[in-house]
């Protein structure tokens, strides 16, 4: 039955995909021959030659989208292609042809997905090439990122879980200390930057800083949940085996609360991921945020796109990681 | 007068009643539990039982009074008083051998992880647990099993004072029948001091020595200690036919059904609350030693009503 639903539901999935790529295709595949010729029946070309066009201008304008009503106007003018060139083309003539030089159709600018798929293939096969400051691969820049989140989360760990604990533990400081998170915790965090920027100063330091104070708040509110909550009687097992508070917090606590400072944890990584793609954006240099930002600007829409769906990647990646070590530390009751 | 071996004196529990008064559970209880003594404790729910059973354990401070033991005031919970208590307590992200192993660890500090395992491992299967059961989780144990692993891991422990919060209580009768049966059997071979809180009459007349009853609350008190004059080794469908047991077990049904409410309700302002003996004796060999004692007499003509 569960097999029969994934299966189903694996193919939903890849039709999805497709009818989706499908899409995207036909809405940004520009055919590239030039403008649509116009194809005339046997009847117009008799009606243009019997007006002493010549056989090969009719075939020339007529190759480039020129409608038989404009062609007998052509023919009524009685004048050489050579003439009609050296006048300034058809158009400065009044007739009305399709333009060559106008505007491509909606969507031909946007990548179509086998230009992506390419762009793809290249980026996933080099992605470490140093090619200058502003020409790095991917996974460089992928690497600049992680790095930031790592430091700016491993800090915000290290604050948010022993100040949940205390929190937690102690009814004096979650009274305390809550008006302060309940403040500090809905500021969005681009909100921080100019803060961060203006008192540290320094592009890195700011952009690590921001992913601290924004991934600190699910940790910290999640672990202190999860320490108040633990049921009194595990607390009163490990009192009655006379453990010492950091045994019982290590031994009993920390076990107890895990699965929710677990989800407290997920939900900042994913908070720190989001985050950093916009500062880098701020604050530019390095980093996959930055590349959006930069391709952007150069008009490298494939490449933007690409960095885009990596950027989706990797954060799908550290949540399923979360995942994982969310299912490692859950007990049933 | 040498003091018992547990000595509760003048013991009073307060609790605020939630609408700017205060509740007084029970007020100067007064009573003993002599060493290797199996005492339970009977009485309707809400009157305090577990409240006792938690200043015994250290784990509540009392408004008043004192709990001594083996001459030592009781303060806080210590690893001479374990505990089981009625949801189990089992840690659930631990395996059965573990959480064993965690109260024997906590005990033993100076053991090795081997010792430790082997002790808990002959504790399990004192209760009927080995092989593969011993590796899983509580959640995927029944009702039954998780209770033994409690007691396994209390008695693993060696505590001076067991106490026991209706441990079967929510248990199914065949189940609670085969544990009772493994306690006394464990209990027999350690002398231990248990106290044990339970409401089911034959439960409490199947393992106690004695057992002290109580009186509905608020100000509820342990009215009677009643002798259960039934030789050990005992066994369920043994003691039924004992001239005694249904004596006792009147005796009992008759307190729990009226009495417990009659004497309910009164403070006794300031007098201190000492359960009266009484020791029905139906066997005809042993009842002249207490005959010249009026109070008892009084006692067993109150019974025979
Ligand atoms: N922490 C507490 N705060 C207020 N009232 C309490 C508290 N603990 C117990 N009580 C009250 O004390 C009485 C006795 O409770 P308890 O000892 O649990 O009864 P039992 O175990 O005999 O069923 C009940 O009326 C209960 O509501
Ligand atoms: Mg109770």
């Amino acid at each position: 039955m569960v097999q029969k639903i994934d299966m189903r539901s694996t193919l939903l999935s890849l039709t999805i995909l497709l009818v989706g790529i499908f899409i995207w295709h036909v809405t940004t595949h520009v055919p590239d021959t030039g403008p649509k010729g116009v194809v005339l029946s046997q009847t117009e070309t008799d009606t243009l030659l019997g007006k002493k066009m010549l056989p090969e201008d009719i075939e020339y304008y007529s190759a480039q989208g020129v409608e038989f009503s404009q062609l007998e106007q052509i023919a009524s003018l009685n004048l050489s292609r050579a003439m009609i060139e050296a006048a300034g083309g058809i158009r400065a003539l009044g007739i009305s042809v399709p333009d060559e030089n106008s505007a491509p159709a909606p969507g031909s600018l946007f990548p179509s997905p086998s230009q992506i798929g390419s762009e793809l293939w290249a980026t996933v096969t080099d992605p470490f090439y140093v090619a200058g400051t502003n020409d790095m691969g991917y996974g460089i820049q992928m690497g600049y990122s992680l790095l930031r989140v790592l430091i700016g989360y491993s800090l915000s760990a290290a604050v948010a879980i022993p100040l949940g604990f205390l929190i937690g533990m102690s009814p004096m400081f979650y009274k305390a200390l809550d008006p302060f998170i309940q403040v500090l915790k809905p500021i969005s965090p681009l909100a921080w930057m100019p803060i961060a920027l203006f008192t540290i100063g320094d592009s890195e330091l700011s952009s690590i800083f921001v992913i601290f104070i924004c991934s600190l708040w699910p940790m910290l509110t999640n672990t202190a949940f999860g320490v108040a909550g633990v049921r009194s009687d595990w607390v009163n097992v490990a009192r009655t085996h006379e453990l010492s508070t950091t045994k019982t917090a290590l031994t009993v606590i920390l076990p107890a609360a895990a699965p929710t400072i677990i989800t407290g944890m997920r939900i900042s990584i994913g908070i720190a991921w989001l985050v950093i793609v916009a500062a880098e954006m701020l604050v530019g240099g390095t980093g996959i945020g930055y590349v959006v930002w930069n391709e952007w600007n150069g008009l490298r829409l494939d490449r933007m796109i690409v960095a885009i769906l990596l950027i989706g990647v990797v954060g799908m990646l550290l949540d399923a990681a979360f995942a994982r070590l969310q299912r490692a530390v859950a007990y049933a009751e | 007068m040498t003091k018992p071996f547990l000595s509760i004196e003048l013991l009073t529990q307060q609790f605020p009643d939630g609408a700017g008064g205060t509740l007084t559970v029970f007020e100067n209880s007064t009573f003993g539990v002599e060493q290797g003594e199996f005492v339970c404790i009977l009485g309707h729910s809400g009157c305090g039982k577990s409240t006792i059973m938690n200043v015994l354990a250290g784990l509540a401070e009392p408004t008043s009074g004192t709990v001594i033991m083996d001459g030592e005031l009781v303060s806080g919970p210590s690893l001479d008083r374990g505990v089981v208590f009625q949801n189990y307590s089992l840690l659930p992200w631990l395996s059965a051998l573990k959480n064993v192993m965690f109260g024997v660890a906590a005990r033993h500090q100076d053991w090795s992880k081997s010792e430790v395992q082997a002790h808990s491992e002959k504790y399990l299967a004192m209760v009927g647990l080995d092989g593969d059961a011993i590796h899983r989780k509580p959640s995927q144990l029944s009702g039954g099993m998780r209770q033994r692993v409690s007691i396994a891991r209390a008695f693993a422990n060696h505590p001076k004072l067991l106490l026991l919060d209706e441990p079967f209580g929510a248990l199914d009768a065949l189940t609670r029948g085969t544990i009772q049966d493994e306690l006394l059997k464990i209990w027999n071979g350690t002398n231990q001091t248990v106290f044990m809180i339970t409401h089911d009459i034959d439960e409490a007349i199947l393992l106690a020595d004695r057992i002290l009853v109580m009186t509905n609350g608020p100000f509820a008190r342990v009215a009677e200690a009643v002798e259960i004059t039934i030789p050990r080794p005992r066994r369920r469908e043994e003691i039924i036919d004992h001239p005694n047991y249904y004596a006792i077990r009147n005796h009992l049904v008759h307190f729990l059904g009226s009495r417990s409410k009659e004497l309910a309700g009164q403070s006794g302002g300031g007098e201190v609350h000492s359960p009266e003996t009484i020791r029905i004796d139906r066997t005809g060999t042993d009842t002249l030693e207490g005959d010249d004692d009026p109070t008892h007499q009084a006692q067993l003509r109150a019974v025979n009503e």
